[in-house]
């Protein structure tokens, strides 16, 4: 965390002086803390690679108006236009998917996740491959610790949504279901 | 995250900020989504892949309202002698419409935190925003030149509102003795002859054993004071009218999702028992339909029938009993109801404004589509969310896909072109 926190602030100090930066000059912190390639290698923050264009626009323009509240995206999106949002979202949606968590896997708890995902419909709207479509977002491969705490976020009430959808989904299932489920998406091929 | 590295991050936002501006490729919107159609008279319309089968979710509307070149205006199909035209656009989430004694026309919004006003002076029609910082502020009326707003857990009102257009209008808080919940929380406000203020307090969830503080149609005073359930058996409900004649309250009711394609439909209820009628939920869905987990030994017969049914996750939303005389005349006291469109099925239904007229005793007599054209492809091009009829003859329809509100008048020489 602190290296990559470092890393930014470098960056940000580096980058100050450059009257003309580019689009990709601007998504260099975007990238610096949601991975390079796609996949974030930082607890809590969630991995971007081919997530659907139109969710990271939800997102961005949630982060900007302050209907998300996270500190540091909030202030990071503060200010910017309708179009630099698109630009942003187009741009980071073509970066490459992340890969699957690529230790042993349990096929029991695998097993088990897929009983939870046919019960809740969650390749419904996330598609069969969990790939994401649309607003919806991918989770194929994304970080378990932030699959978990999203999902915990939607239970608490923490994490609206921009649609509320997901309060709804998450409404009847338990703490226990969430862990298998943040387990199976971060292994899922 | 350190607060030092925050304002590192805003100033390279701010240095960068005109270079991104300036880049022509950023300002290109994206392509809208969806493969190319299928020939006329495939027989694969309508019957799509089970992959395709599979991509069923909710529909949210796009973040940022759709340009006026851009709003589906043309798409659009009226029956001869109406017509409709683009009233404003970038109205964000464009949902429940309201008018004042003066004129202003009130847009409230679900997903976004504004309720707007939209003015006209001097021949110009501008759109503004009343006030912000609300949460899925939804329902909307005005009654006595004052505006009552209800949010998601929570109701407020802005006296002498049209004289507060200025930025200058604050709500001031009336009742909060409300669940918090996010799934069906949005809510649905009108006023009644009683001059008291009605709106549900939906199921929170798709299906599930709700609480006795939800699932149902509750009034209050107009100071907040007084609160009785008047209704239960409710899932969702997002539009109520009051019949013209007999003063009885009709609503509008959302079925439940992953069921099947084809059942349950959405309803079209009326209250004739103010705190006795249970419309059913979660045990019975459009009167006739128990439910395949609720339902276990109960009967439909325990509940209040709906006068009508919508059409399988048809989503019927904001509806208006039509008092009228500038449309025809057989349009007089039948209602106008914005199906917003489904989602929970492959093809999708819905996606218009329909009239349904009543036989004297109040119950229905037949429906038939009036709006039509925001299905395209089995794609949105656009979506109903209310309607409004205004003094000027005309009717309004919100769009809170596209973030626009729409104008259609009625004009009898029209139909001799057709």
């Amino acid at each position: 965390m602190r290296t990559f926190l470092a890393a930014l602030a470098a960056l940000g100090l580096a980058t100050l002086p450059a009257v003309s930066a580019t689009l990709d000059e601007r998504l260099a912190p975007c990238r610096a803390c949601h991975g390079e390639k796609g996949q974030s290698d930082n607890p809590l923050v969630p991995s971007l690679g081919a997530q659907p264009k139109d969710f990271l626009l939800v997102q961005l323009y949630i982060f900007r108006e302050n209907m998300r509240k996270v500190e540091l995206m909030n202030e990071m999106t503060k200010g910017l236009t309708d179009d630099e949002l698109r630009a942003m979202s187009e741009s980071l949606a073509k970066l490459p998917a992340p890969m699957p968590v690529p230790e042993a896997i349990d096929p029991a708890r695998m097993e088990r996740a897929k009983t939870l995902v046919a019960q809740n419909h969650c390749n419904f709207c996330h598609a069969p491959t969990f790939a994401g479509q649309d607003q919806i977002p991918r989770l194929a491969a994304q970080r378990e610790d932030y699959l978990l705490k999203s999902l915990r976020e939607y239970k608490s009430g923490a994490r609206p949504g921009y649609e509320p959808a997901m309060a709804s989904v998450v409404q009847p299932m338990k703490d226990e279901d969430f862990v298998e489920l943040a387990y199976y998406l971060a292994r899922v091929k | 995250m350190t607060l030092q590295f925050v304002s590192g991050r805003s100033l390279l936002l701010a240095g960068t900020l005109a270079a991104l501006m300036a880049c022509p490729a950023a300002a290109q919107q994206p392509p809208a989504p969806g493969a190319a159609p299928l020939p006329p008279g495939s027989p694969l319309i309508g019957r799509p892949s089970t992959e395709g089968a599979m991509k069923l979710a909710p529909v949210p509307p796009p973040p940022i309202p759709t340009s006026a070149d851009k709003l589906p205006v043309t798409k659009l199909k009226l029956p001869p002698g109406f017509k409709l035209e683009l009233y404003a656009a970038g109205v964000d989430n464009a949902r429940t419409l309201r008018q004042g004694d003066k004129g202003t026309i009130f847009v409230s919004s679900r997903l976004k935190d504004k309720i707007h006003a939209i003015v006209e002076k001097d021949g110009k029609r501008e759109v503004k925003v009343l006030v912000s910082g609300l949460y899925r502020p939804n329902g909307i009326v005005m009654h006595n030149g004052t505006l009552y707003i209800a949010e998601l857990s929570q109701v407020s009102k802005i006296d002498k509102v049209e004289d507060k257009l200025d930025g200058s209008a604050k709500p001031t808080v009336i009742y909060s003795d409300l669940p918090k919940d996010e799934a069906h929380g949005w809510k649905f406000l009108t006023v009644g002859p009683d001059n008291k203020l009605y709106f549900q307090v939906g199921a929170p969830c798709n299906i599930c054993m709700p609480s006795d503080a939800h699932a149902q149609i509750r009034r209050i005073n107009l100071d907040g004071s007084g609160a009785e359930v008047v209704a239960r058996g409710i899932r969702q409900i997002v539009g109520m009218d009051w019949h013209p004649v007999s003063k009885q309250l009709y609503f509008t009711e959302n079925s439940r999702d992953w069921l099947s394609e084809d059942v349950p439909n959405d309803k079209l209820n009326r209250l004739a028992n103010p705190g006795k009628d249970n419309f059913g939920f979660p045990y019975c869905h459009q009167g006739n339909l128990t439910d395949q987990e609720f339902g276990w030994g109960r009967s439909c017969d325990e509940f209040t029938k709906p006068i009508a049914l919508m059409g399988p996750h048809s989503a019927v939303l904001g509806m208006r009993f039509y008092t009228g005389s500038a449309f025809p005349a057989k349009y007089r006291n039948a209602i106008f109801i914005a199906r917003h469109g489904s989602w929970n099925r492959s093809q999708k239904i819905g996606g218009d404004v329909v009239v349904v007229y009543l036989n004297p005793d109040g119950t229905f007599k037949s429906m038939e589509p009036f709006l039509t054209g925001f299905i395209e492809n089995n794609n949105y091009v656009g979506r109903p969310a209310d309607v409004l009829f205004t003094k000027d003859g005309a009717m309004l329809v919100s769009d809170d896909f596209n973030g626009a509100v729409y104008r259609v008048t009625y004009d009898r020489t029209r139909t001799a072109s057709h």
